[in-house]
């Protein structure tokens, strides 16, 4: 009972500073805002001039038509030209050309038949920028067609190579969803309890009743509510600006969330038992951050890095929260099917809990 | 709670890396006294004091802190010792009230006399008017007067108070003593550390702190009595002189100016110390006063702290 109230006690007093320190109240609304108007923004720019190449094996008028309109759109720049679609899945592969646009020997009857595509688009779909861009070019009327064909709705068919599950701009917000969570919980938590160092009242602290547990965790409670707050204002900008589907259930996606800001409060516990300064603090945390941000699978395909960036990601909470969120929200996936990424989870925050608890002894040696 | 000591401690030791901060230190602090901890910076009074109350661990040695040994069940010891850091420590972004709300819900103390509680504390150290402002952006007087009621607010056996008095000015530092002897009356033990002389003056026992070692302890009194040295005060026109001819002199121990006046220790064992200054001062022709006097807190502490080389034979 004691232990109850003074863990509510330092709980109490954690909301209290927070309240007055305007800057971390700003950055608790302001991170996720701006990050994700930069980020729902920037994947929105149209790109142009994605290197392209194009096997015309028709070779018609009609299909050289086709080819400068494509070329006049501007997206892409045409940059080679190969006799058969091998040579394009060669070049696609070695990363000389993001699309690679097939025009079939009966390109002038595909055209008029409905059931069949005209064009085939490939594309590079491990960049997720260029399978969006690609879904431009998919909608691109061929302009000579006027006639009206009921059924029909594309006449380029896109095959997202490297990227069954395709890749949409909106497949980023739900990793910037772990991103953001990981830098303001790890770093809000591991601040939190250097700062109290730095001030001299970690001192002060353990030279009272409390215990070590109940200070780690009345420290942190109020940090997973500002977790939680976090990632509603996601949803909620997600869903008003950039239309972001949610398509499995909220409540799987908060329980992940959950397990997810666990570990992160964890880790930055065990940060906040190593830094002795707010600045060393910091430079840890850009430290895991990073690697979160490039080795989650958040910019790069996770299966498209080399089997050791593999390893280092599958040790990051946020690879496992990614999956997660792009499951539940993509995917309609229930976190039943997506379990072992909740084990990570789980076994992660277990062992970053331990390490800190060991580390975190009522001594200052 | 049995035992006239509130604090023993044998054999206590410190080393950080080869840095011995803390050596082979013996306490006994009597109960419901003011035990002062002198010793310039760096002399390990904090590491001491941070030994005693369990936060840090003593390389070697042990103590027995109310009936706690130490290091070991320091846990059960947390209750009953109130400290305040060098630091006072205190959350600046907090009002006073709220700062002594927190303490109490720390301390658990019983919520049906909390108000009144910190309502006699508010009263007693003078901070009525400061308990809804910020503690952060009070003066250094009274950030020490409230990090002293947090102290002191579960109401302490033994209060350890890590130099409470080096940021203030002369008035809050006596004002400071005075509710120090207030508390001591109480019945509580205070061990304080200090680096001014006037202070240790005031506690009732002390222990002299160099380099990690304890030189010498006692009541002030004792201490004034047993320092080995005469001390004769030279009163010059030129005490820079003086002190010139003084300091390569033979058989003085050691010269420290107090403004126009010198201070200069010559080893009990020789006879006459008066006429020896004066030969001293005469031979290098400086015109100055010489007297006998009897040995301040000040001298002895000059006279055990003395580097063993510079001791006279
Ligand atoms: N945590 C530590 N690590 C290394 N050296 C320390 C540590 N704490 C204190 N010291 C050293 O121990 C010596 C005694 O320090 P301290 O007890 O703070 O002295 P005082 O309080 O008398 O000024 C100093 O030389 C100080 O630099
Ligand atoms: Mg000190």
């Amino acid at each position: 009972m004691k232990s109850l109230h003074r863990l509510l006690a330092i709980t109490k007093k954690e909301v209290r500073q927070l309240r007055r320190d305007r800057l971390t109240f700003g950055m608790i609304v302001g991170i996720p805002v701006i990050q994700l108007l930069l980020f729902g923004y920037a994947i929105n720019t149209d790109v142009r001039n994605l290197s392209t190449a194009i096997a015309d094996q028709a070779d018609t008028h009609l299909s050289r038509q086709f080819v400068s309109e494509l070329r006049e759109t501007q997206v892409v720049n045409i940059i080679r030209r190969v006799d058969t679609p091998d040579a394009l899945v060669e070049l696609l592969r070695r990363g000389e050309i993001s699309v690679a646009v097939v025009i079939p020997p009966d390109f002038e009857r595909r055209v008029i038949d409905p059931d069949r595509a005209a064009v085939h688009l490939l594309v590079d779909g491990s960049d997720p920028t260029i399978s969006g861009v690609a879904r431009q070019l998919q909608a691109m009327p061929i302009a000579f067609d006027t006639s009206v064909r009921p059924g029909r709705r594309d006449n380029i068919e896109v095959r997202a190579y490297y990227n069954p599950e395709r890749r949409t701009p909106v497949n980023v917000i739900p990793g910037l969803m772990g991103i953001i969570l990981t830098l303001t919980m790890m770093l809000f938590t591991a601040v939190a309890i250097v700062r109290e160092r730095e001030r001299g009242n970690l001192e002060l602290l353990i030279n009272t009743p409390v215990s070590p547990a109940e200070l780690m965790v009345g420290k942190v409670i109020p940090y997973i509510v500002i977790g939680m707050i976090q990632l509603a204002l996601i949803l909620l900008v997600g869903d008003l600006l950039f239309d972001v589907p949610m398509r499995g259930s909220l409540a799987d996606l908060y329980l992940a969330a959950a397990a997810f800001i666990a570990a992160n409060l964890s880790l930055g516990l065990f940060i906040s038992t190593a830094a002795r300064t707010q600045f060393q603090a910091m430079q840890m945390t850009f430290f895991v951050l990073l690697p979160s941000i490039l080795l989650s699978g958040f910019v790069f395909p996770f299966d498209g890095m080399p089997p050791f960036a593999r390893y280092l990601g599958e040790i990051l909470p946020t690879t496992h929260f990614i999956r997660l969120t792009r499951g539940i929200m993509l995917r309609d996936a229930t976190l039943l099917e997506l379990y072992p990424e909740l084990i990570a989870l789980g076994a992660f925050t277990a062992v970053a809990l331990t390490a800190a608890a060991l580390r975190f002894t009522k001594r200052l040696d | 709670m049995s035992g006239e000591f509130a604090i023993e401690a044998h054999g206590l030791s410190k080393h950080f890396g080869d840095l011995k901060a803390v050596s082979h230190l013996d306490l006994k602090v009597p109960r419901g006294q003011i035990y002062g901890f002198l010793g310039p910076n760096g002399s390990g009074k904090s590491t001491t004091i941070r030994m005693l109350c369990g936060l840090l661990t003593p390389t070697e040695g042990s103590a027995t802190v109310l009936g706690t040994e130490v290091p070991g069940k320091a846990h059960d010891l947390k209750p009953k010792i109130g400290y305040m850091t060098q630091k006072f420590s205190l959350f600046g972004d907090m009002t006073v009230l709220e700062n002594l709300q927190f303490i109490a819900e720390i301390y658990s103390f019983p919520t049906a006399d909390r108000a009144a509680r910190i309502d006699e504390l508010l009263e007693k150290y003078d901070l009525v008017g400061q308990r809804r402002q910020l503690a952060g952006t009070m003066s250094g007087g009274q950030k020490q007067r409230l990090a002293l009621a947090c102290a002191v607010l579960h109401r302490p056996e033994l209060l350890l108070l890590d130099e409470p008095t080096s940021a203030v000015d002369p008035q809050s530092r006596r004002d400071f003593w005075a509710n120090l002897f207030r508390l001591a009356e109480s019945g509580t033990t205070i061990m304080v550390s200090t680096h001014y002389m006037d202070e240790a003056e005031r506690c009732h026992r002390l222990a002299i702190l160099d380099r990690g070692v304890k030189v010498a302890d006692g009541t002030p009194q004792q201490l004034q009595a047993t320092t080995g040295m005469h001390i004769v005060e030279v009163l010059a026109e030129d005490p820079y002189r003086a002190q010139e001819a003084l300091d390569r002199a033979e058989h003085v121990a050691s010269v420290t100016q107090l403004g126009i006046r010198l201070r200069v220790l010559i080893p009990e064992q020789l006879q006459d110390p008066a006429a020896l200054v004066r030969d001293h001062l005469e031979s290098s022709g400086v015109v100055a006063e010489v007297r006998l006097t009897t040995a301040s807190l000040e001298d002895v502490f000059v006279a055990v702290t003395m580097p063993a080389t510079e001791e006279a034979p």
